[in-house]
């Protein structure tokens, strides 16, 4: 078949044909900006209905210009303003009640948790990591090989089969619900292993040569002249970490979740369903999506490219 | 070990000496630097899988201490006993409730998986392939606004489709201002099955009488049971709430899939389009012809994180149905979760939990088995 369609006339300058070739470029140019659009729409619109009254998010969900100024959802007698009184057209009057309502309900103390959580996870895993992949790189020792494979197997069991038996270790050990016990199991990933060892293994040795010619241990070595330069790699897995342990829901649900005060975010976000019986307060929910999802799209936004790079190296290490 | 060899010093014997000593104390020091990360990753991932393999072959319930022991006569009040392959046996052969449950759920996550799966790789890839062209502008702009959803957390997402597929939501609202005619579908709450839908819309419409009847000989066989469901639910697809659930997991992933693409594409040698352009081929055959086979080994991987990922779905159905409506969206992820903690049958769980290992394992083994052999041929 491609021989045939090859030999078509190629040169020719008609505009029939020149529009020919150029469909599946502009077919390829629409099929991204709708696809774009469908990825960016909902947060667009999360945004903006969570800081409405709930009726007038039921009413028009599809308002999205503010007009004047922040409004009470209530009247003075503490009834619920009607969706009429709120909208019309493509306007609505802003309010910041699903953030009041959310706040109520134990949010900063969720923001705390998680930030406690993602920072001593990613502490402990760049200081873990990276004595790992440098002993993996660069140290010879009996079995070196041997913990590699064992290390990059581990990245082979599924989060759902631990369930259960980190369920069991932790109740033995006496740590379930507590933020030892959210923070120890996650304190060494194999990926992140593997990012340092590929890293360590990029850097010229005569570096470390000249440090051992001047007497300086290992460890020293290590601490003084390999981290300092090791910046980007370290990057890469503080922003790993931190999205990682940010989102992290299951984790969190099997080991805190029983325990309210030690909540994360995402396990404050999805106790809100039942927060109104057999209404879903969306204004509130929304709320919540926005503020946990913030703090994560700075650091998007600042450190992009770490992401890129990382979503790459997750291929290397899969292979 | 370039620079043991060609150390000149090594040669003399009390240097050997000292060099000896420096080999261990390398050796002493590899194994003090690795020791934290395996001590963890041996007690937190290892370990712990043979803490689920020992107990799917127990009936402990979760709650009784463990350390009560094993149940025997001199110990009636003990926590667990050993029972065998029973839990394997309840899941997977005899036939009741829990078997149907089971295969429930098994039917759900493959039904998730071939759907999301197929979808999101080739989304990814005709999306990687246009903005890795060289004509397009704001590539940055683009790569931004697939990979965002990655990046945000699951349960926001979830919250977020909860939102907009609600009665009066968004794409309602949407469809209905295309389509005043449009009678709302409430998406959350649906349990009937897609392929049943579009079974019926071809008019293949069995009445409720056909759907109890069992008869081989008669070929009435929407009503026979196998696994303890019936043909027909067998066939019925996703359901419609399900579906829900898998558009929003091709919406999160579809970013990730694309930028492990685009980093694959961008290592394809830009010579090899050129020759095939003066060869006169076009856009469409450069696709064909040249993307996607080179890109072969990209699309095992693709498919097979893809695949483990949908396996494995949990916090979606958490977070949006509990695995309602009529256990349509349960996954066999949720039901090792609800056996464990709302069952009280930590065993049960266990077993549910291997068996989906050993199913991911397979599709792993499988994957690594292709891209070896691919990797051997250009070799």
């Amino acid at each position: 078949m491609s021989a045939v369609t090859l030999e078509q006339p190629v040169g020719q300058t008609s505009s029939a044909s020149k529009f020919i070739r150029r469909a599946p470029g502009i077919l390829g140019l629409l099929f991204l900006a709708i696809v774009a659009v469908v990825e960016i729409v909902p947060f667009v619109f999360t945004v903006v209905n969570s800081a409405k009254c709930l009726p007038a998010i039921n009413a028009a969900p599809w308002a999205f210009i503010p007009s004047s100024g922040f409004i009470d959802c209530r009247n003075e007698e503490g009834r619920p303003l009607p969706a009429s009184a709120m909208t019309s057209g493509a306007t609505f009057q802003p309010s910041l009640e699903g953030y009041q309502m959310v706040i109520a309900r134990d949010l900063p103390r969720w923001f705390m948790n998680s930030v406690i959580f993602a920072a001593a996870v990613t502490i402990c895993r760049i200081l873990i990591d990276s004595l790992a992949g440098y002993s993996l790189a660069r140290l010879k020792f009996p079995g070196n090989r041997l913990i590699f494979f064992i290390i990059l197997g581990t990245l082979m069991i599924p989060g759902v089969v631990l369930i259960v038996p980190r369920f069991i270790l932790l109740k033995q050990l006496g740590i379930l619900n507590t933020y030892q016990g959210l923070i120890i199991p996650l304190a060494a990933d194999a990926f992140g292993i593997f990012l340092m060892k590929q890293f360590f293994e990029s850097i010229p040795r005569e570096l470390e040569e000249a440090a051992e010619v001047d007497g300086a241990s290992r460890l020293t070595t290590f601490f003084r002249i390999i981290l300092p330069i090791s910046t980007p790699a370290l990057t890469a897995l503080t922003i790993f970490s931190i999205q990682g342990m940010w989102n992290n829901f299951m984790d969190a649900l099997i080991i805190v979740g029983t325990n309210p005060s030690l909540w994360t975010l995402t396990l404050g976000l999805s106790s809100l369903q039942g927060a109104g019986g057999e209404t879903l307060i969306w204004n509130l929910f929304l709320a919540g999506a926005v503020i946990t999802t913030i703090p994560m799209a700075i650091v998007f936004f600042a450190f992009q490219r770490y992401f890129v790079e990382g979503v790459s190296y997750s291929g290397l290490a899969g292979q | 070990m370039a620079q043991s060899t060609t150390s000149p010093t090594a040669a003399s014997p009390t240097r050997n000496a000292t060099f000896k000593d420096k080999n261990r104390q390398e050796a002493m020091t590899g194994l003090g630097f690795i020791a934290p990360a395996f001590i963890i990753l041996f007690g937190f991932l290892i370990i712990p899988m043979f803490v689920a393999g020992l107990f799917s072959l127990t009936n402990w319930d979760g709650i009784t201490p463990i350390a009560r022991g094993l149940i025997t006569e001199e110990n009636p009040n003990g926590a667990f006993d050993f029972v065998g392959l029973q839990n394997y046996n309840t899941i997977l052969l005899q036939e009741g409730r829990r078997q149907e449950s089971f295969y429930t759920a098994l039917k759900n996550t493959i039904y998730y998986a071939l759907g999301v799966v197929p979808v999101q790789t080739a989304f990814a890839l005709v999306l990687a392939f246009v903005v890795n062209q060289k004509w397009l502008k704001g590539k940055g702009f683009f790569r931004t606004a697939f990979y965002f959803p990655s990046i945000t957390s699951s349960v926001v997402i979830s919250l977020i489709f909860m939102w907009m597929f609600s009665a009066s939501g968004l794409v309602n609202t949407a469809i209905s201002f295309l389509n005043p005619s449009y009678d709302p579908v409430t998406w959350l709450d649906n349990p009937s099955g897609t392929l049943h839908l579009l079974m019926n819309g071809i008019g293949i419409n069995p009445t409720r009488d056909m759907l109890r009847v069992c008869d081989p000989a008669t070929l009435q066989l929407w009503g026979c049971e196998v696994a303890s469901i019936r043909l027909w639910d067998w066939l019925s697809g996703p359901s419609v709430t399900m579906a829900t659930i898998m558009i929003l997991n091709i919406w999160t992933t579809i970013g990730t899939m694309m930028v492990i693409y685009l980093a694959a594409l961008q290592s394809i040698p830009s010579q090899v389009y050129e020759a095939a352009t003066v060869d006169g081929a076009s856009r469409v055959q450069l696709f064909r012809y040249i993307t996607v086979p080179l890109l072969q080994p990209t699309t095992f991987f693709v498919v097979t994180i893809g695949l483990i990922g949908a396996l494995q779905v949990f916090d979606q159905v958490y977070v949006m149905t509990s695995g309602g409506p009529a256990n349509t969206t349960l996954t066999v992820a949720y039901l090792v979760y609800r056996s464990a903690f709302s069952d009280s049958r930590m065993g049960l769980a266990a077993a549910t939990a291997i068996v989906l290992f050993v199913i991911i394992f397979v599709f792993t083994m499988i994957q690594r088995r292709i891209t070896r052999e691919s990797s051997g041929d250009r070799a």
